[in-house]
């Protein structure tokens, strides 16, 4: 799929989650906007899966796991639109009866999803869990897992940086969402994480840095990067300095856009900023 | 007279479930273990030698060992995570309730020296809030087994089970009076160990031997109450516990853990259902532990024979 492609879903997967949350009149535009690029470059350009029949062992193809669920508005656009359920069903996000829950979720069993999230620090563990077995059942594919900064906050990431290193899980690559905000403001402001690369390389993981992460280029070729140093003995992990609220002005690097949807008047001057390149849900 | 138990010698229950996790491994090719520094202490070492490849020491850290026992559940194996029973419950409480519970994963938490009977170490590590805790968890499998052969059988169960299952054992050796492949055990029914009908006693755990031994000395004083384990303290069975009410109405529960939220909360909550009855409850009483040898606490904490006699003298006198 050439970059132009790329760029016209993402301009509507960024459109979809906005309407959906707009719609919920709850969720998280500001992460789910950052990373949408990203979340388009994996599932329509890079990551070998296999949307239907949608598999919950994800045994014989690469796997995702979002371990910061609050940006799933995204994500479920993405997925939605990579042919895992219908894009209709997108409307339905965190309604009443949905399968698109606030949070990722396995119960409602909505296809894409093969470990809740939202709790922070949890999904990276479970993709090292995940990265283990298809060592242990023979399976090559990879293992992929989005976290946030400000979940870095969390000590299981850092047992889990710990643990991926020690038992050289390099079947797993990590993409942090660094956009250097978290819920209460500023991530050097609420809990410094600086510096995160050299965290991570002490940790004993192999780090790349994707400064350009809203350039298809850049993000695929950082992708195939990690993908070429798999296999030699260290888990990968990619800072992406994304933008929070990527794509909508007033919402780029503020961080009360974390949680929060927008009003009438906001959304209309948003969605002027995020027009249709797609057919709406 | 009713028939004697034998106690076949004293073993620790742990050991149980380190000689039922190796059979189970045997067996299945998906089982795999974990181990957060405690591999000895939980008896996990015999599988780590045995199945190196299928065994992950986690180091001192449980969170991340839940997480990662989901992922390998995801992909089809069948984890058993093991530690102390206050790291594997309490400490991890979020990653078993999202990870593993809501996730809907075929993880087995392993859960040893639970109770006061940890002894020395002290009210730190004497876990007496776990089964609270793990109940009231949906999806949520809980097992409580009474001596070295029941904590076996309850671990081979415990993998054929599908989805999230706490299996609670202990630290010190304890009689070892059911048989090696007792056929009454049955996950998810009350076992009848000692037959009765001036009363009934619910126990589970440790305090079933103990419960035996109340039931002798009751009846050479003419009582002949019996003896009824709850190893399955979920889901509950709920015809089984209604039965005994209906029976009797004395009733005393036994367990060694906090006197909310465990195996007196259960009988109490069926008898509120179908069956009202008062309940006399042996169990620490909201107060954590202390340092000790394992019968001095258990003494001083009231878990002992004499205290659940006391209990049925309490019943008798109530109705």
């Amino acid at each position: 799929m050439d970059i132009a492609e790329l760029e016209k879903i993402a301009a509507q997967v960024r459109r979809d989650a906005m309407r959906m949350i707009y719609m919920a009149q709850s969720g998280h535009p500001g992460g789910a906007l950052g990373a949408a690029d990203i979340f388009v470059a994996l599932y329509f350009a890079h990551l070998r899966h296999r949307p239907q029949p949608f598999s919950p062992t994800g045994i014989g193809e690469d796997v995702f796991v979002l371990s910061n669920g609050h940006i799933c508005a995204a994500w479920y656009a993405v997925l939605a639109r990579s042919g895992y359920f219908p894009i209709e069903e997108l409307a339905t996000f965190r309604r009443i009866h949905s399968r698109l829950q606030g949070h990722p979720a396995t119960k409602e069993g909505l296809p894409g999803v093969r470990v809740a999230t939202g709790s922070l620090g949890q999904g990276l563990s479970a993709a090292i869990g995940i990265a283990l077995g298809k060592k242990l059942l023979k399976d090559s594919h990879l293992v992929y897992a989005m976290i946030g900064d400000g979940e870095t906050n969390e000590g299981q990431i850092w047992e889990a940086a710990l643990f991926a290193a020690h038992h050289q899980v390099d079947n797993l690559i990590v993409i942090t969402d660094r956009n250097y905000k978290q819920i209460d403001g500023d991530t050097r402001d609420v809990l410094n994480t600086d510096p995160l690369e050299e965290k991570w390389r002490a940790f004993g993981w192999d780090v790349l840095a994707l400064r350009q992460a809203h350039d298809f280029s850049a993000i695929l070729a950082t992708l195939n990067e990690a993908v070429h140093r798999s296999g030699q003995g260290k888990p990968i992990m990619i800072i992406a300095y994304t933008t929070m609220g990527k794509g909508v002005d007033f919402m780029e690097n503020d961080y009360r856009w974390h949680g929060k949807p927008p009003t009438s008047a906001e959304y209309e001057r948003a969605i002027l900023q995020l027009p249709a390149t797609l057919r709406d849900f | 007279m009713r028939p004697r138990l034998t106690d076949f010698g004293a073993k620790d229950t742990r050991s149980g479930f380190g000689a039922g996790l190796v059979e189970s491994a045997e067996r299945d090719a998906r089982i795999v273990a974990l181990s957060a520094d405690l591999m000895s202490s939980v008896k996990m070492d015999a599988f780590a030698k045995r199945f190196p490849e299928r065994f992950f020491q986690c180091g001192v850290a449980e969170a991340n060992m839940i997480g990662v026992a989901a992922g390998l559940a995801t992909t089809g194996l069948i984890p058993f995570v093991g530690t102390f029973a206050n790291f594997a419950t309490g400490r991890v409480y979020d990653q078993i309730r999202q990870s593993v519970c809501y996730s809907g994963k075929n993880v087995k938490i392993a859960a040893s020296h639970a109770g006061l009977t940890l002894g020395e170490d002290g009210a730190t590590h004497q876990m007496l809030e776990d089964i609270g805790l793990m109940r009231g968890l949906p999806g949520m499998t809980v097992l409580s087994p009474c001596d070295y052969n029941q904590t076996r059988l309850a671990t081979l169960a415990a993998a054929r089970i599908e989805g999230p299952v706490y299996l609670r054992f202990g630290r010190p050796a304890v009689p070892n009076f059911t048989p090696p492949d007792d056929p009454s055990f049955q996950i998810g029914k009350v076992q009848v160990v000692l037959d009765g009908y001036d009363g009934v006693i619910f126990a589970t755990g440790h305090m079933v031997w103990h419960a035996i031994q109340a039931s002798y000395a009751l009846e050479e004083q003419g009582l002949v109450i019996a003896v009824v384990n709850v190893h399955t303290l979920k889901p509950v069975d709920v015809e089984g516990i209604r039965e005994w009410l209906e029976r009797t109405p004395i009733v005393v529960t036994a367990e060694e853990h906090q006197v909310h939220n465990g195996l007196g909360d259960i009988v109490s909550h069926v008898s509120t259902q179908f069956c009202p009855r008062f309940v006399e409850r042996i169990a620490v009483q909201d107060t954590f532990g202390e340092s000790g040898k394992p019968d001095e606490l258990l003494e001083k904490y009231g878990l002992t024979a004499r205290h659940i006699m006391a209990a049925v003298d309490r019943a008798l006198r109530r109705r």
